[in-house]
């Protein structure tokens, strides 16, 4: 990859310590819990595509992304647009844990009259920059959204999270047009690759692959990771924010449903119905170390 | 003023708003040559942005600029615009809550050369379905200066159907406009000719005056906005003269004559007789304007004999 980290200043490519490395772990199993319990109470949901954003979601929220729980719409805060927009839960239970919204809100998920919809609104969610639900879109507005701070010459980040399968939407590589074209260096994007959709394994419904090699192709300073790899994941958000000049794209090897034995792997896991029991069985489990 | 490339009045209208409101960008989708927004970039490089050929991406970066506050005015064909980019206009403009000005040009028969497959017959259709957008089709160069300013300065997104070729003007420039009213160009005892747009309003005044010279008296109103639709003129010329043509370079359903007749079908009183001018379930195709006009029965002699034929009946 062309520039890549060399010029990252030492503090910028500061490893993380054991002791904070441990936190995340903790935060994560945290929210990952809560993920389960707020589907699980309503009963059904997107737990799948939840579950393989946690470790992203706490990166993020605990070192990385500028916010203020108190002034959602603060002018210098970083930018976070989940275009898989589906995987509000997981987002959901991140930021009732910054303190955007009380935790009681968790178990109004999907809920008549609820603030917090199946898929993102930024009309009834404080926290959420844009609205999706309606694959690629959201990587387009990211796009938007990036190009309108570089006119307005706010150094903000703007961090994207879109799906594999997503990624067959034409609108998502329309966008990744565009952002090379515009050099913005100011998106820093995932791609969730868990290698699942809704009709089963994205190989066989509509093959991807080679993924960062499309990404490169189209003009990204591209990285692949595990997904799942805290230590992995700093050094690629680390290594992006030090190359400038073009957009970056993080693609994360993640498994689906990672986490919960009920469906962790599992083809049918997009969507899917379980008990508020079973929830805290499983929440149990992980607790207990399993 | 002249006759005005509707165009021309557009590009320099927002070239003005910039020099006072830095939240209005330009967002073009390789079709800026036609939009004729080129001394728009001329003037603030910045903020005009071509996507390319990419109308979907263009309406959704519309949305993410509009949540920074920009004010993006998204322009391509009217076509592209409905048919091709609904869903992003759709979510990531008007349910997001967003600002975000759509502009179809060539709307219906002006599309000419372009053809059927650049018609628009079915774009007011599609975006009226669209809840709390404003939808406007100025009918010449005074009224849509005056009304892209007022969109302009509304919170919400709208619709803006923009005819692209020279107009001459209906209106003094001294005039007024509102978003969500008619305006009375003639007035009138015998028929309401309620047109929208300008080929549309054109034709209906020179039908008017066919008409007077025949001793029908007929009362012309330019819709010019489509919703909100000014319910209070068009209810009440309509009850003044008990005959309705609505007059529509678009199909006579789901456009202006759905939303006339809504509107009567909703009354109380049977406030008049409807006629519903327009395309009759049938696409476009290419020719002239001129042809084009004739062959779906709209230029003003259309006009004077669908009256006559009314009246009649
Ligand atoms: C435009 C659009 N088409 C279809 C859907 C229905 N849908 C929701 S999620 C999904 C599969 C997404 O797969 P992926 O991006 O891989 O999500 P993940 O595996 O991370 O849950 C589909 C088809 C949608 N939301 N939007
Ligand atoms: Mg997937």
């Amino acid at each position: 990859m062309p520039g890549s980290a060399d010029s990252a200043t030492r503090a910028e490519r500061e490893i993380m310590t054991a002791e904070e490395l441990r936190i995340l772990e903790a935060k994560a199993m945290d929210l990952r819990i809560k993920t389960i319990d707020a589907i699980g109470f309503l009963g059904v949901g997107h737990i799948g595509g939840s579950l393989s954003l946690i470790e992203l979601l706490t990166i993020l929220y605990y070192r990385h992304l500028k916010h203020d729980p108190a002034d959602p719409r603060l002018e210098s805060r970083d930018r976070l647009v989940l275009s898989k927009g589906h995987a509000g839960p997981a987002l959901y239970s991140t930021l009732a844990d910054r303190g955007f919204f009380p935790e009681e809100w968790l178990h109004t998920l999907n809920k008549g009259g609820t603030r917090l919809p199946s898929h993102c609104d930024r009309s009834k969610t404080p926290g959420i920059d844009m609205t999706t639900g309606s694959l690629g879109q959201g990587f387009s507005a990211a796009c938007g959204i990036a190009k309108a701070l570089k006119i307005k010459k706010n150094p903000a980040a703007l961090f994207a999270i879109i799906g594999d399968g997503e990624s067959n939407e034409g609108q998502i590589w329309e966008a990744a047009m565009f952002a090379a074209h515009n050099k913005l260096d100011n998106i820093i994007a995932f791609t969730d690759c868990n290698k699942l959709q809704i009709d089963g394994f994205t190989n066989e419904v509509l093959d991807l692959e080679n993924l960062d090699g499309k990404w490169a192709a189209f003009g990204w300073h591209t990285q692949r990771i595990n997904g799942h790899d805290f230590e992995a994941l700093d050094k690629a958000i680390l290594t992006a924010k030090a190359h400038s000049g073009q957009p970056h794209m993080i693609v994360m090897d993640t498994i689906k449903g990672k986490g919960a034995s009920f469906c962790e792997g599992l083809a049918t896991n997009h969507n899917m119905a379980y008990s508020y029991e079973k929830a805290l069985e499983v929440i149990a489990e992980i607790r207990g170390g399993k | 003023m002249a006759d005005k490339e509707m165009r021309a009045v557009y590009a320099e209208t927002l070239t003005e708003l910039a020099s006072k409101d830095d939240r209005i960008v330009v967002l073009e989708a390789d079709l800026m040559r036609a939009t004729g927004t080129g001394p728009f970039k001329e003037k603030y490089p910045d903020r005009a942005v071509n996507v390319g050929v990419a109308e979907a991406n263009m309406l959704s970066i519309a949305g993410g600029m509009s949540t920074e506050g920009y004010i993006p005015f998204a322009a391509t064909f009217g076509c592209f615009a409905t048919r091709r980019a609904f869903d992003q206009f759709f979510l990531s403009c008007a349910y997001a809550g967003l600002n975000v000005k759509l502009v179809g040009t060539d709307p219906g028969v002006s599309a000419a050369f372009n053809g059927g497959t650049h018609m628009p017959f079915e774009d007011l259709g599609l975006v009226r379905m669209v809840p709390g957008i404003d939808i406007v089709e100025p009918s010449d160069p005074v009224s849509l200066k005056a009304l892209v300013q007022q969109i302009a300065a509304r919170p919400n997104s709208a619709y803006i159907r923009l005819h692209r070729k020279a107009l001459s003007p209906l209106y003094p420039e001294t005039a007024t406009f509102e978003v969500g009213k008619a305006k009375v160009l003639r007035s009138g005892t015998g028929v309401t000719l309620a047109a929208l747009g300008g080929l549309m309003v054109h034709n209906a005044v020179t039908a008017a005056e066919l008409l007077a010279a025949d001793g029908i008296s007929a009362e012309v109103i330019d819709v010019l906005s489509l919703k909100p639709l000014d319910a209070e003129t068009i209810l009440a010329s309509a009850r003044k003269t008990g005959l309705v043509i609505s007059i529509e370079n678009h199909q006579a359903h789901n456009g202006l004559g759905s939303a006339v007749a809504e509107l009567f079908a909703e009354a109380a009183d049977r406030p008049a007789r409807l006629v519903r001018m327009g395309i009759q379930d049938q696409f476009g195709e290419v020719g002239t304007e001129a042809w084009l006009l004739e062959k779906f029965g709209l230029r003003a002699e259309d006009i004077a004999a669908a009256v006559k034929k009314a009246l009649k009946g």
